[in-house]
């Protein structure tokens, strides 16, 4: 493929034909918020976080799917750019609990000065309690922002289970199970790749949710170790989050060469019986 | 795909509704199958199977929509998903009867009222006799009825419409008799260069909105390298206020099927469909036996599918349409790609309007005359669909309407719809032309035109329209999801309590408008506030 | 393969080639990552070839899925080879130029027609036309296999026949084309690297040529061990049987649950003079032991690497503190080592790992260090600025031919040792799920959802033909003993067939029922057909 050449907050760049303008961003290290964008999946654009102005459109583009073309002219930070990513990221707050979203968004919530009380207090939220309907992951759906990125991980670009979409449409529109019916009766076969990739906390190892309902969930006191999942011979890569000597939680680089961040259900949750040691077999 | 249904069997009822459809299924085989891609490639039936489900059962319920999915290689939760996103698919059970009452902008100034029992409904496309529904009755002999039903009037003098409450719609034999067919023998001598000259040289806009020249588009979707080229007539007419491709379909859907032979022709479309929404029950039947007719004559000679919409006025975008005709969920796509090199199935695609491909006719024929059909609604005397030349003044056609009613005077006039604007009475004066709206901030947009007297009460105008988006977002991208939401809030609480901080509710509004027009991935978040904000400003409705 | 012991490809070729072939896996359960590759080669538009008696959920996901007879392998693979010579698809040049033993090889397939292939297989000829020539025109193509090719008396040749079909279209050596056996458990590979094989010493190399045994006993200070290859599991059985074996360690193996024949094994086992097991849970086959030697978990306790089917050499760390008393394999090793007498240091890992590469060519360049930059290396590795091999035999296509020559090789259709007769008509297969692991000893620690306890999987044909309901406990018996197990009916099965797994052999002892017939170079037994009946318990008999 060839260069193009772009500029990007004046400065001239090169890109690879066929990236993306957050792809050329990111190389320049100018810090582009995202939500619903991740490397292993195909871009949904839908977050709209990361828009930029291009000279010449009519409309702010979606840095994250939109391709470099040469002459393009785009400014990262302009007024228009950071009013619409301030609007997101109060837009979203002022509906979802984004209490356990990484500290690069709330950085990004201080740096445009995102204030979601302002919309007033009584607005529609997606509250609602947690799903819990098994014993190895749960939902907490009013933590979700509905980036898609569980819905393609359990989708085309994984795990091709499909268990969740997307239903209903408008400010009602939700992640589900066919039917809104509990995981056990739903098509889940337990990969864990949904949780994976969410970046709310929506989805999360019961393990975690019950350490953090007992207060005892402490990330300081955490380790991670990379090691080869026991089971089958495709040998994918885990990483073992282990909190006084127990693992509470198993993932998977999302660089990975083998899983693209994805496990099955023995990898991301068969881990058990390494702490369970009894007389058994 | 490896598909696991884990509800319950279908009725046999459902199951005969969908082998009715796809055939009976082929017994097992425990030695050989088929599968993978051509299983899945008829993911896009989905939509036509759920409504052979509903129209029989009244509802889509699970053991139904796990029936399709295994006989169509669909996980249930993707159909579930597509199910939910209508709005006209019921996933709980109901009666027999579904009672749609139309309680938009037009109607509700009629007087409607949803009564216990019915189904509120965005606009109908029934606007000229208002106050409208639209009835269901399910099972084997299912049939939809628009109430009230009235007959088409003729036009004397028109172009676009000269057919119209002359020809027999259900007659090939009368259209011919009134020069049907002339144009695409024409075309067919002039071969398909010549033809995409004409088009393009007549400086023709589409007219479903967006008014984008109609010859450069079919230039390029005739320039595509890529194989099959698909033609698709957006006839999703949903725009609140908008009946015009309705009028033209169920009177001259001839003339519908004449254009598209015309531009398949022009642009190697191998395959075509028409998308009617799914309120124009009868526009459907007769451009469906249209293409019959047609096709038995020799007129058509390409593949060519009426495809029936399921309630969602984001499916009138060319690319929620796409998706809604491969059997997903309405969700815009992001352009690039645009339709003409990346459209349906991923294939070049021309999309064009219903009155967009009967205005080629006359183009054909070297008798464009550049007219535009209006639908003038709301508190006229007689609503109805206009066809006037380009750059006519407002104040003429909504004359040619007969006026305002006796003793009122004007208060507004909302052009393009729930996505256009309002014009005070002041602007009357305003050309109807893409150019004469656009410098007074306004859109042509769809051709709506709802007329307000001093009568109306425009701040459930606004808050109808506020409703209307937030019911009509497809949810998918923030701006517009949230954005929708958090108008009709802000709106109501504005308008609910006049003494609380207004400037800093507008303020919000105007924060949120920038947002959905600056960031939103289609049209319709980018327009959701332009309604609402010319109220504010131009009306001044908090005001009064 | 052709004197290297692991897949020729990586899972990343599976993404870009034309054609997959998965033959006797149900990759989508027992490799679910190794089957994401497969489905975005599917996305990009591979074609998918199942080969399975069961239509499993990998086969559903096949363009083609061909159900044949358990056992008919060879019949079908020489088939396909004498169509695709028929039809001119064989790659004659490479042929010539890389392989040997071709003509013995198309005499051997001459007499494998269609049709004799349609009697031995059970697939129509059509079918089996089709995916020759499918397989015979792509461009490239792969074919992986697991146990169902393995698991049979005849495994070595199953492979070879496969192999035939790989050299006969010169799919092998190139990118996008490859061999690749899929394994079972996280270091079957590196235990096979590593000289857990019979003939092998660390690095696949042959100890019976004396350069390379004298130089293993030169490094280890002139250490003195066997010159002939010992045995593999089913001999060492053999040698219980007869007496000759008395004593036996054990390290991480359950042959007590895992071996055909359990009745068989246990005997043997608990006949044994001394037994010694060395593993981390206190397993059936440690019950029998004299002494138990406590290990920690390889995969989170301790240091070291492990080889996936890819010959990707990955770490594995510690992330966990060993129960009180658990020890790590080396230490353990060491320990006895020194109580016999001979002093191995306290070496750490990469201690070991340093001298393994030190004699292993393949692994010279995989310096720990080197393994985490990369995230893991493919053998071979001959030197630390070499990248890894992504596939291999590229050397097959240079000119001339690097190394030896590839040989074809006849091999016959031989069918299941365990006959179906009246007594015992229905052919039972073995086999993993999605959630559990081999004997369940680790699996069953976790609570999955989608866990069904053991059954007996049988058509519903079956069911019906032997009057027994869904969910009904009846008692299965093969010529080796009975298990009472309750039935499950599942369209995926064909009727004849039946599929047990052995993930619950305390609740079902699955391996009572299989045979013990051993694949002579292998040593792996027919775990994948036996002949059972299936008997309706009288209602006297208390149902488990």
């Amino acid at each position: 493929m060839a260069d193009v050449t772009l500029t990007i907050d004046g400065r001239e760049v090169q890109a690879r034909e066929g990236s993306t303008i957050l792809d050329a961003c990111r190389r320049m290290r100018i810090d582009t918020p995202t939500l619903c964008q991740l490397d292993t999946l195909t871009p949904v654009n839908v977050c709209r976080v990361c828009v930029v102005e291009l000279e010449g459109a009519r409309v702010l583009v979606p840095a994250c799917s939109r391709k470099v073309e040469a002459g393009m002219k785009i400014r990262t930070d302009s007024e228009r750019v950071r009013h619409s990513r301030r609007l997101v990221l109060e837009l979203l707050a002022s509906s979802v609990d984004m209490s356990l979203c990484s500290p690069q968004v709330r950085g990004w919530m201080d740096r445009y000065g995102a204030a979601p009380g302002r919309f007033g207090k009584q607005v529609a939220t997606v509250a609602q309690p947690v799903k819990v309907d098994n014993d190895l992951y749960v939902r907490d759906y009013s933590r979700c922002i509905l980036c898609y990125k569980c819905v393609e991980a359990c989708g085309v670009d994984a795990q091709n289970t499909f268990a969740i979409g997307v239903a209903g449409r408008g400010f009602d529109a939700h992640i589900s199970t066919e039917f809104d019916v509990g995981l056990p009766d739903s098509a889940c076969v337990y990969c864990g790749n949904c949780i994976g990739v969410c970046p709310t906390g929506a989805l999360m190892f019961k393990s975690e949710h019950d350490m953090r309902a007992a207060g005892t969930w402490d990330e300081s006191k955490q380790t991670v170790t990379e090691t080869v999942c026991p089971y089958c011979g495709v040998g994918c890569m885990l990483e073992l989050h282990v909190q006084e000597n127990s693992i509470v939680k198993v993932t998977s680089p999302l660089d990975h060469s083998v899983t693209s961040g994805h496990l099955c259900v023995k990898g991301r949750f068969g881990f058990e019986f390494v702490q369970r040691r009894g007389a058994k077999g | 795909m490896d598909i696991r249904t884990t509800g319950g069997p279908a009725t046999a009822e459902e199951m005969a509704a969908v082998d009715g459809l796809l055939g009976e299924p082929q017994p097992a085989d425990h030695r050989v199958v088929h599968g993978g891609r051509a299983m899945r490639s008829q993911r896009h039936l989905l939509l036509p199977v759920l409504h052979a489900i509903q129209d029989r059962a009244g509802w889509v319920s699970r053991g139904a929509l796990e029936y399709a999915c295994r006989r169509l290689s669909i996980p249930p939760a993707e159909a579930y998903g597509v199910v939910t996103f209508y709005a006209r698919f019921a996933p709980q059970e109901r009666g027999p009867v579904a009672l749609h009452v139309c309680d938009d902008i037009a109607c509700m100034l009629a007087g409607a009222k949803v009564v216990e029992g019915a189904h509120g409904a965005p606009c109908l496309g029934l606007c000229d006799r208002a106050p409208a529904t639209l009835t269901e009755r399910f099972g084997e002999a299912y049939e939809a009825v628009q109430t009230p039903a009235r007959e088409a009037a003729r036009q004397p003098g028109s172009r676009l419409l000269r057919r119209v409450g002359v020809v027999d719609p259900d007659s090939i034999d009368s259209y011919l008799q009134h020069g049907g067919f002339a144009a695409l023998k024409l075309a067919r001598e002039m071969g398909p260069a010549a033809v995409i000259d004409e088009v393009t040289r007549s400086k023709l806009l589409g007219r479903g909105g967006a008014a984008f020249p109609t010859g450069r588009k079919w230039q390029s979707v005739a320039d595509a390298p890529v194989r099959p080229h698909y033609l698709v007539c957006n006839a999703d007419e949903s725009e609140p206020g908008t009946f015009k491709d309705r009028v033209l379909m169920e009177n001259d859907p001839f003339a519908l099927v004449e254009g598209m032979a015309i531009a398949a022709f022009a642009t190697g479309c191998e395959k075509g469909y028409v998308y009617v929404r799914d309120e124009y029950p009868l526009a459907r039947r007769r451009v469906g036996e249209a293409i019959a007719q047609a096709r038995e004559r020799g007129y058509v000679d390409f593949e060519v599918e009426v495809r029936r919409g399921a309630g969602a006025y984001i499916c009138g975008e060319e690319t929620a349409l796409f998706n809604s005709i491969e059997g997903k969920r309405g969700e815009p796509r992001n352009k690039p790609p645009f339709p003409v090199e990346a459209g349906l199935f991923g294939k070049p695609t021309l999309p064009n309007n219903v009155e967009t491909l009967v205005n080629v006719l006359d183009i054909v024929n070297g008798e464009f005359a550049d007219t535009r059909l209006f639908c003038v609604s709301g508190q006229v005397l007689h609503s109805g669909v206009y066809e006037v030349a380009m750059g006519t003044p407002l104040r003429a056609l909504i004359d040619l309407a007969g006026g305002l009613l006796p003793g009122r005077t004007m208060r507004a006039v909302l052009l393009g719809g729930a996505a256009g604007s309002f014009i005070t009475p002041d602007q009357l004066d305003v050309p109807l032309s893409f150019d004469g709206t656009r410098a007074i901030g306004a859109t042509l947009g769809s051709g709506a035109v709802m007329v307000f007297d001093d009568t109306a009460d425009m701040r459930q105008v606004l808050l109808r329209i506020a409703r209307f988006f937030r019911d009509e977002s497809c949810g998918q991208c923030v701006p517009c999801r949230v954005g929708t939401a958090r108008q009709e809030e802000i709106l109501e609480r504005m308008l609910q309590s006049p003494n609380g901080d207004g400037r800093a509710d507008v303020m919000l509004l105007s924060d949120i408008a920038q947002a959905m027009r600056d960031a939103s991935i289609c049209g319709l978040g980018q327009t959701a506030a332009n309604a609402i904000a010319s109220g504010l400003t131009q009306l001044k409705v908090l005001n009064g | 393969m052709f004197g290297a012991g692991g897949g020729t490809s990586s899972y990343r070729e599976a993404e870009e080639t034309d054609l997959i072939v998965l033959w006797g896996s149900n990759a989508r359960e027992t490799h679910p990552i190794f089957f994401h590759h497969v489905l975005r080669g599917v996305r990009n538009g591979a074609r998918l070839i199942a080969v399975d008696p069961r239509r499993t959920s990998s086969a559903e996901w096949a363009d083609v899925w061909l159900g044949i007879d358990v056992g008919s392998d060879i019949a079908l693979a020489n088939a396909m080879a004498r169509v695709i010579i028929y039809e001119g698809l064989a790659d004659t040049n490479f042929i010539a130029h890389a392989t040997t033993g071709y003509e013995d090889f198309a005499r051997c397939v001459e007499a494998y027609t269609l049709e004799r292939a349609e009697a031995e297989t059970g697939v129509p000829a059509s079918a089996i036309r089709e995916v020759a020539l499918a397989f015979g025109q792509a461009p490239k193509g792969m074919i992986c296999w697991t146990l169902g090719i393995t698991e049979h008396h005849n495994a070595t040749d199953n492979v070879l026949a496969l192999i035939n079909l790989g050299l006969l279209t010169g799919k092998v050596g190139r990118y996008g084309c490859g061999l690749n056996p899929l394994r079972g458990q996280n270091n079957v590979q590196g235990g096979g690297d590593m000289g857990a094989i019979p003939t092998r010493l660390p690095g696949f190399q042959d100890l019976e040529i004396p350069q390379i045994h004298e130089k293993f006993s030169r490094a280890w200070g002139g250490a003195d061990f066997p010159h002939q290859k010992g045995w593999h599991l089913s001999e060492m059985f053999e040698a219980m049987e007869r007496g000759e074996l008395r004593s036996l360690y054990i390290v991480g193996e359950n042959p007590a649950r895992s071996e055909a024949d359990q009745g068989r094994a246990v005997r043997l086992l608990s006949g044994l003079d001394q037994l010694v097991v060395q593993d981390i849970f206190l397993t059936h086959t440690a019950e029998l032991a004299d002494v138990v030697l406590p290990a920690a978990a390889g995969w989170a306790e301790s240091e070291g690497t492990v080889t996936n089917s890819e010959r990707r050499v990955q770490r594995v760390r510690r992330a966990l503190e060993p129960p009180a008393g658990a020890r790590d394999d080396v230490d353990i090793i060491c320990d006895l080592a020194a109580r016999l007498g001979s002093d191995f240091g306290r070496p750490t890992a990469e201690q070991v790992w340093d001298e393994c590469r030190s004699l292993s060519p393949m692994h010279a360049g995989m310096a720990y260090r080197r393994l985490e930059e990369l995230a893991g290396i493919q053998w071979p590795c001959p030197d630390e600025s070499h990248p890894g091999t992504q596939f291999l035999h590229a050397r097959l296509w240079k000119d001339p031919v690097e190394g030896p020559l590839a040989p074809f090789h006849a091999v016959e259709h031989d069918p299941p040792v365990d006959r179906l007769t009246e007594e015992f008509p229905i052919r039972l297969t073995t086999g993993r799920r999605l959630d559990s692991f081999n004997t369940g000893v680790q699996t069953n620690e976790y609570t999955s959802p989608l866990r069904r306890g053991e059954a007996l999987v049988i058509s519903p044909e079956d069911g019906a033909r032997l009057g027994i309901e869904d969910g009904e406990c009846v008692r299965a018996s093969s010529r080796r003993g009975s298990v009472d197990v309750h039935v499950r009916f599942d369209h995926s099965m064909r009727p004849g067939l039946a599929f047990m797994t052995l993930h619950f052999p305390d609740q079902v002892a699955t391996n009572v029922l299989t045979i013990d017939a051993t694949d002579p170079k292998s040593g792996t037994a027919e775990f994948k057909a036996s002949a059972i009946r299936i008997d309706r318990i009288p209602a006297s008999v208390p149902s488990i």
